[in-house]
């Protein structure tokens, strides 16, 4: 195994490695046995805490408010592809009244904590938008209205960004010829640049997803009742009701948690997929695109797809 | 008339908000707190977390791929809620702290934020490294560099460069994440607007564009010292 | 990579198995079932007659009210984590004026309880998310310019919640200097603690749940609120937690409406007084607070303006 930092190990070094890793285990884990002692230490992961887990009826709700967090997370992913798209059609326009407003408009949502759009929006548009969620069956509904809000106007600026990177990896070679078949420039996006970008853009779209859904997280503090929020009503509630001698947090964070990483890993995984099978496709103009490259803060950060590792 | 009337708000807005400077000043300072102190030690811990993902032990890769999978795949409200709920449990409370004038929420908030960066610096670091092509390091091996002279000469000037766009987006995606602890009873921008909408909600408008203005100008700041940075790198190549 | 997918595998089927070991009985809808017994009747009037306009008609006339409670403060409006019921004394409050106004409580699209936290509680009122805030609100001169209020229907007191283990060391609020003193964002209490005991160092959460939590890991020192509120976080863990009991305030829960809604504030007002003297009020308090222990106390005085 070659890398930039060191060479193929010869037999000395194979034996340092092995020391080292010898080292390395023991001391990882006496760190985590520390940690996992240290809970166990207070009770919280001994038996009866996990009772709560083996009740039907929590799973019922706890699929429910699981439920709910998916519902926030599709709606605004699935609108902020429409204003994502738009705005990159904005972006893109060789009009320059419909070029700055959408930079501005990109730019200013993706400067903006998510969090103070989220809080924002239940003093503004929470309520008049409150229908939808009622329609939805959400709770409370405006609540899920400033969230879905909130999370449409972020990620479709940032899609907006991924739109444009999309569009701008065609070849330049593409465009050209249409142009010099004598196609438009709506022609040339819409038959030329968009279908060979959108293909590009897929695994960077889903990626987005895990980032909308990370961040959907965010409605436990305005109130929506989601997963997050059902997890801190499971361990302030459950001493009572099973009779337990402490409130089971850590179990219960442990299961939620769980729940997310799962959920995120699946979408992750079909993320890096996507880009594998497109990387091999021929058909396709340009490489795929990772989010990564779209120059996105949380984009970058969060949706590099993890199927995704160069090779070491 | 109704021109009038939005003027007048205007009006208000701004004489509230300059009224309120004090506390708007604290808010800022707060995420400015936070950011750095979160900045610095997720710096560190990412520095750590990506030598664990490409060094040649298979162990200490496993245990820093886990770490990143870990924070990456969970919501940084989970991570605030656990280390405010979690680590008092297991009988971390920071009770000294109150002695230097630090909250112990403040502290909370620190370690959640930090680790949670963490992962993504260490990400942006190790993509760093890999985007360097390995014939540079061979090249330099075989003309006899040692590997601190590889490190040096070759692999880091070579790396930082690439680095540096997406550390700052980092950084900036941190100082927008600081915004989660205001839930946790941390005093900074994003809790100066709650707590100023609360008493004045005819002021909302006022208080959102200070507050994300802000921001705005929070990361602008980190944006154009990392441009800075970069210039000066390019110049060293 | 194959670590990750391993993982995920082992993730999806740890859920799986969650799921499968989870059948048999259920404690929760056990008592979700006992729940059901113990929960007030109240009388549902049928047909009844309002005066043409007012708020009440089109109260009825929509077969909708929404009525904003706590999901978080035990006995007094709780959402069980669980079975999904929302209880105590601040809803069964709300399940008799429903009732009087001719909606079938135990419809969740006739009357339909939403949470309502400290800080949104005005915001609620005067978006017209909410119909009427029940959600030991205290009656204030400063939210009556904000907000309607009927009743008072509950009268209580700022008290203090501490750990046991700290019962000589803080006995009353003189006490309170240098101690981490929690409340919620936004409430009264809080903010007389700030005003009246300025070397308390207050911590502002979201929830009074989120106190309780922060008290018993030691995080915060004292819970302060309502003694009301106070005795139902005791009784959920009477081994750790108790109340100082010597109340420093007096606050009168209201049940809170749009300001211009006089009407809907009359009849409210009769409709309780009416409950203060046929009993409803006292069995109302016996399924909930008085769980405790406590005995119903007398009814407090209207205040009508």
């Amino acid at each position: 195994m070659t890398s930039v930092l060191y060479d193929n190990p010869g037999p000395k070094t194979r034996r340092r490695i092995r020391f080292w890793t010898a080292v390395s285990v023991v001391a990882l884990a006496a760190i985590v046995g520390f940690a996992i002692w240290q809970v166990a230490r207070k009770g919280q992961i001994s038996a009866d805490m996990w009772t709560p887990f083996a009740d039907s009826g929590l799973w019922n709700q706890l699929f429910s408010a699981l439920f709910s967090t998916i519902k926030a997370a599709l709606l605004s992913i699935v609108l902020a592809l429409v204003l994502g798209a738009v705005l990159a059609a904005g972006r893109l326009s060789n009009r320059g009244w419909l070029r700055w407003p959408a930079f501005v408009v990109i730019e200013f949502f993706r400067a903006v904590p998510l969090l103070l759009l989220i809080l924002f929006g239940l003093f503004t548009w929470g309520q008049p938008l409150a229908f939808i969620g009622e329609a939805i069956g959400a709770s409370p509904p405006d609540a899920f209205a400033a969230l879905v809000v909130g999370l449409t106007l972020y990620n479709g600026s940032v899609l907006a960004e991924v739109f444009r990177a999309g569009i701008n990896a065609v070849p330049r070679g593409q465009s050209e010829a249409a142009y010099a078949l004598g196609m438009r420039k709506t022609a040339v996006m819409r038959m030329i640049l968009a279908p060979q970008a959108i293909r590009m853009m897929l695994p960077a779209i889903v990626a987005q997803c895990v980032v909308a859904l990370k961040d959907s997280a965010l409605g436990f503090i305005v109130g929506y009742q989601e997963l997050l929020s059902f997890g801190k009503r499971i361990y302030q509630g459950a001493a009572e009701i099973w009779q337990l001698s402490q409130p089971p947090v850590v179990t219960t964070l442990v299961v939620i948690g769980a729940i997310y990483i799962a959920i995120n890993l699946v979408l992750s995984w079909f993320a890096g997929w996507l880009e594998r099978r497109m990387s091999r496709s021929t058909k396709l103009a340009g490489k795929p695109l990772t989010a990564a490259q779209t120059g996105d803060e949380v984009a970058a950060a969060d949706a590099v797809p993890a199927g995704v590792e160069p090779p070491n | 008339m109704a021109l009038a009337e939005s003027g007048n708000l205007a009006v208000g807005g701004v004489q509230y908000l300059w009224q309120e400077h004090n506390a708007f000043l604290d808010g800022l300072l707060g995420t400015v707190k936070l950011s750095l102190i979160a900045g610095i030690l997720s710096t560190i811990l990412g520095l750590i977390v990506a030598a664990m993902r490409v060094s040649p032990i298979p162990a200490l890769r496993i245990a820093g791929t886990a770490w990143s999978g870990f924070f990456r795949n969970t919501p940084l409200t989970l991570v605030f809620l656990g280390t405010s709920v979690v680590l008092p449990i297991v009988g971390i409370r920071f009770a000294w702290a109150d002695a230097i004038g630090l909250d112990t929420f403040f502290i909370f908030a620190v370690i959640a934020l930090s680790t949670y960066t963490s992962c993504f610096v260490a990400d942006a670091i190790r993509s760093g490294f890999n985007s360097v092509p390995v014939g540079q390091a061979e090249a330099a091996r075989a003309v006899g560099m040692t590997f601190g002279q590889t490190l040096r000469l070759v692999v880091l000037p070579q790396a930082l460069r690439t680095v540096l766009p997406p550390l700052a987006s980092m950084y900036i995606a941190m100082i927008k994440n600081s915004a989660i602890a205001e839930f946790f009873n941390v005093g900074e921008l994003t809790k100066f607007f709650d707590d100023s909408v609360r008493d004045h909600p005819e002021h909302l408008y006022a208080e959102f564009i200070a507050v994300a203005l802000g921001y705005i100008v929070l990361t602008l700041l980190v944006s154009a010292a990392f441009n800075l940075a970069e210039r000066k790198l390019a110049v060293t190549r | 990579m194959k670590l990750k997918r391993l993982l995920a595998v082992a993730a999806i089927g740890a859920l799986a198995l969650g799921g499968s070991a989870a059948c048999g009985k259920s404690k929760l809808d056990e008592k979700a079932k006992d729940d059901a017994k113990n929960a007030g009747a109240y009388t549902i009037v049928k047909n009844p007659k309002f005066a043409a306009g007012s708020t009440m008609e089109k109260l009825y006339k929509a077969k909708h009210i929404k009525i904003g409670v706590k999901f978080d403060q035990p006995g007094i409006g709780y959402k069980n984590p669980t079975s999904g019921k929302i209880e105590g004394f601040d809803v069964e409050v709300g399940k008799y004026v429903a009732g009087q106004l001719g909606l079938d409580y135990n419809n969740q699209k006739q009357v339909e309880f939403v949470e309502t936290v400290s800080k949104n509680r005005e915001t609620f009122l005067e978006n017209g998310t909410v119909d009427l805030v029940i959600a030991s609100y205290s009656i204030t001169p400063e939210r009556k310019q904000l907000v309607g209020f009927a009743g008072p229907y509950y009268e209580t007191g700022q008290d203090l919640l501490i750990r046991k283990a700290d019962k000589d060391k803080i006995k009353s609020p003189q006490d309170l200097a240098g101690k981490k003193v929690c409340s919620v964002t936004g409430s009264t209490p809080l903010a007389n603690i700030e005003k009246n005991y300025p070397k308390a160092k207050p911590v502002a959460l979201a929830q009074y749940s989120d106190c309780v939590t922060q008290l018993q890991n030691s995080t915060v020192d004292v819970l302060t609120t309502d003694g009301a509120i106070l005795l139902g976080y005791a009784a959920s863990d009477p081994e750790h937690l108790m109340v100082v009991g010597k109340p420093f305030s007096t606050e009168k829960y209201g049940i809170g409406m749009a300001k211009d809604r006089n009407d809907l504030r009359g009849f409210v007002n009769d409709k309780l007084d009416a409950a203060f003297k046929d009993g409803h009020w006292k069995k109302a308090y016996d399924l909930t607070l008085g769980k405790s222990g406590s005995d119903a106390p007398n009814p407090p005085t209207l205040d009508r303006y």
